[in-house]
């Protein structure tokens, strides 16, 4: 395989710390890391900093990367499962510029992985750190708006309000009918929101060996699954959770196992399938 | 077709260079100095200085003029350089009572120890374009009065306390108030608290709830007790020396609005205050904060907490423009996974129904 | 005397806080595992370099810290005040940190074990130790590890163990544990149940 990690050198700001954040606000966001990988799945509220990227554009994720980062890492930044997307490029490129790093495009080399909305298809390995951007930390937060309200649900363990939605859901539809940011329980205690990736991800949270840090700028919390630490999707014994199928492969590899993006590539409506990551497609064409 | 998402960094390096052109517009036109935008555009920069939570009225010049004029990204942009600057503590609370008032008005008494001062004001102007500035030319000075310096300005506020009409201010001993752009918000906030991110909060968002409190949705009959702007100066004790010295001076708008209060069983009635302060010249921003600030302390004062603006959860979250604009916007980034796993359902789920009403009229027609 | 020259901190504030915290994390992630802190600083008086490099990479302003008698030294408070600007406090409940001999006692009686509903604003207790081996047989199971993980730290009191596992028994509230020795540390999260 050639060697792929680019590394950037050239057009670094030197008015800027390393990583962009000052070494207090690292340690602050290293602590509430520290306490969020202490206790799985609960919502460490952090000092989230303004970042010179939007609210909503991956802050927490970019916030949580800055205080991991550092020379010895290679850094892959996606967006919908891709490298080349014009977000992952943007945030790609401030790290790059930022903080020096190496970066990479293939799942395999990379030591951090920051993404909005997928897991890579590749199985993740000991060592590797998986940060995901996220945008409503709280799954319960369209069942209840408050914070003060879903903070006392989570402490008591009281998340009956979330299975009654998915069970109305059921009585609806006759499944199920949420198919991203599908609700899990972590190591048996909290209730988390997965970002919204595909329920087709959920499976891979399951015990990954990777350690999945969780940003939320905006909403100022981060969170975290160790490795090794049973991620269960809620379901019903009677409607087990289930994850998407298709009946076609990609295109451009043929995979069946992977999750695929729909193009329309006509005016007559012609549809085609290819794969959500690119990584995982070009390794294998 | 697969090249369409591709290309991104080329992508984004030329829409850099385009917005630049666009900022830039007609090279044929003068380039607007930052000297200009703080001078004929003040109040602009007041905005921007308030809500960017940074006085500096050259940096918020900067930023209107990168932003093209839109003040919200103005905010952003002045915000995003204030978290890199360093912190060297927190100055003494402001004494406006030290203020140079410009304008100070108060409409509770026909008059008041200082004087009403109508000052610069946009009130008592007629709504007519004034098609003499469509022309180049200069306009002659105004006469200004001298300042006078040396009076304190008591505060409308402090006279109608000491007879016990008026609750006094909150005391100090809150200790010292916590920096929201540093430490998270905790609910429930102290009212220091609220006070902080009412000030950077966007200001169409706060005259919308304040005017629903004049509309009925958590009245508190509120009257101007005082609006004052002027120069104010800015005291900081270094570690070092261990006393107060003068590091400048800064201008502000405050607000004390005095609103009825009907007592309690215990607490004989008497009027409450909300409080409103902003950067620079901004009284529709002060008087809604002061508006909004009152509503609430619904709880504290032991009113029912039935509308918007009384519902502290509600309005902490999502006063803030920069928050809320990149929420609204970032529905620009690509969503088509999840609109992929949205698909494949709702694909399923319609051919459930379809085949049970082909069933349903094959049954009907076999009747 | 007070002219002892104070010891060196991080020799790269930024690049070493960066490697430390990645160490310290490694060891959250996966608990039982020993780490060892390259560059760790060698720090004043009887502080393990493995304690030192932790609380140069955590510790500042906003975490008050509690000293054991045997480690409350003039010079490792000069060192900690210096390098970290750390308040050292004498009450064990305000304490964001705290460096523990051996963990004798009731070893976590005290510290700050957070609340039900911010669980988060709980201690981490560093235990100095002798050796992260050699000592008796334990296992653990929990987050960060595959199945179960034996370990065998050296020199802890009697009671530890139970004690631990009354910590472990609040979760999500309780305190979370780092043992150092020299260079090298091993973390113990309180979601991890230890069978002694």
């Amino acid at each position: 395989m050639p060697d792929t990690t680019i590394r950037d050198t050239s057009s670094q700001d030197a008015a800027y710390n390393y990583a962009y954040l000052d070494e207090q606000t690292k340690r602050m966001i290293r602590r509430a890391i520290l306490k969020a990988v202490a206790v799985p799945g609960y919502q460490v509220p952090f000092g989230g900093r303004e970042m010179p990227l939007p609210y909503g554009w991956g802050t927490g994720g970019i916030q949580v990367t800055a205080a991991l980062i550092g020379r010895d890492d290679t850094l892959k930044v996606i967006d919908q499962g891709a490298d080349d997307t014009t977000n992952a490029v943007s945030i790609r490129r401030f790290f790059a510029r930022v903080a020096q790093v190496a970066t990479t495009t293939h799942t395999g080399e990379a030591t951090i992985i920051q993404t909005r909305h997928r897991v890579p298809e590749t199985p993740l390995t000991d060592g590797q750190i998986l940060v995901f951007q996220v945008p409503i930390p709280e799954p319960l937060r369209m069942l209840e708006p408050r914070e003060t309200e879903t903070r006392t649900l989570h402490a008591l363990s009281e998340y009956g309000v979330m299975q009654v939605s998915l069970y109305e859901s059921i009585a609806r539809h006759g499944r199920i009918a949420k198919t991203y940011n599908y609700p899990v329980m972590v190591n048996g205690r909290y209730i988390m929101s997965p970002s919204p990736i595909p329920k087709f991800d959920n499976p891979k949270l399951d015990r990954s060996p990777a350690l999945q840090l969780y940003g939320a700028g905006r909403e100022k919390r981060i969170y975290a699954v160790p490795p090794h630490t049973p991620v269960k999707s809620l379901d019903f014994d009677d409607h087990p959770f289930e994850i998407e199928t298709w009946t076609e492969c990609c295109a451009l590899c043929g995979s069946t196992e992977s999750f695929l993006d729909e193009m329309i590539v006509d005016d007559t409506g012609k549809r085609l399938f290819v794969c959500s990551d690119t990584d995982y497609c070009e390794s294998r064409r | 077709m697969y090249v369409a998402v591709k290309g991104g960094e080329t992508a984004i390096a030329h829409s850099l260079d385009l917005v630049a052109d666009k900022r830039r517009g007609d090279r044929d036109v003068p380039e607007l100095s930052l000297d200009q935008i703080d001078q004929q555009l003040g109040l602009a920069v007041d905005r921007v200085m308030t809500e960017g939570s940074c006085y500096d009225r050259t940096l918020a010049a900067l930023a209107i003029k990168q932003a093209r004029g839109d003040l919200i990204e103005a905010i952003f942009l002045l915000r995003a350089y204030r978290t890199t600057l360093p912190r060297f503590g927190a100055s003494e609370p402001l004494d406006t009572t030290r203020m140079v008032a410009e304008r100070r008005i108060s409409s509770t008494f026909k008059d008041v120890p200082g004087g009403q001062v109508l000052g610069p004001t946009y009130d008592y102007t007629h709504r007519l374009l004034d098609f003499s500035l469509a022309a180049a030319g200069e306009r002659a000075e105004a006469p200004i009065a001298p300042a006078d310096a040396t009076h304190a300005l008591p505060r409308v506020g402090d006279i109608l306390q000491r007879d016990g009409l008026l609750e006094p201010p909150p005391s100090r001993n809150h200790g010292e108030a916590r920096d929201l752009t540093r430490d998270p918000l905790v609910l429930p906030a102290s009212r220091p608290l609220r006070l902080q991110n009412l000030a950077r909060g966007d200001e169409g968002f706060l005259l919308a709830l304040g005017y629903s409190t004049q509309r009925g949705y958590g009245n508190n009959h509120p009257f101007v007790g005082e609006i004052r702007y002027g120069h104010v100066p800015v005291s900081f004790v270094p570690e070092e020396l261990g006393f107060a010295i003068e590091i400048g001076e800064i201008d502000v708008t405050e607000c004390d609005m005095v609103n009825q209060f009907a007592g309690s069983h215990d607490v004989p009635p008497q009027f409450t205050r909300g409080y409103g302060l902003a950067f620079g010249h901004a009284e529709r921003k002060a008087m809604a904060m002061a508006l909004v600030d009152r509503a609430l302390r619904a709880e504290e004062l032991g009113e029912a907490v039935t509308s918007p603006a009384q519902d502290e959860e509600f309005v902490l979250a999502h006063s803030d423009n920069v928050e809320a604009s990149g929420f609204v916007q970032h529905l620009k980034l690509p969503h088509y996974v999840d609109f992929q796993s949205e698909l494949v359902v709702v694909r399923a789920l319609r051919a459930e129904v379809e085949k049970r009403l082909e069933q349903a009229a094959l049954a009907q027609a076999a009747e | 005397m007070s002219t002892t020259l104070l010891a060196p901190g991080l020799a790269d504030l930024s690049h070493d806080a960066q490697r430390l915290f990645r160490g310290v994390l490694d060891a959250f992630s996966h608990p039982g595992r020993i780490v060892e802190l390259r560059d760790a600083p060698a720090g004043p008086g009887t502080l393990s370099p493995a304690a030192v490099a932790f609380l140069l990479t955590f510790a500042d302003r906003e975490t008050p810290l509690w000293l054991e008698a045997g480690v409350d030294k003039q010079e490792v408070r000069d060192f900690l005040r210096f390098h970290a600007g750390t308040p050292i406090v004498q009450a064990r409940e305000a304490a964001t940190f705290a460096v523990i001999i051996g963990g004798g006692g009731e070893p976590f009686a005290g510290f700050a074990i957070g609340t039900d509903t911010y669980p988060d604003r709980a201690a981490t207790l560093v235990i100095e130790v002798p050796a992260l081996d050699g000592g008796r047989d334990t296992t653990w199971r929990g987050p960060g590890i595959d199945g179960a993980v034996r370990v065998a730290i050296d020199g802890l009191g009697e009671g530890f163990w139970p004690a631990w596992a009354a910590n472990h028994a609040l979760f999500p509230c309780g305190v979370d544990l780092v043992f150092a020795s020299g260079s090298r540390l091993i973390a113990l999260p309180r979601s991890v149940a230890v069978e002694a």
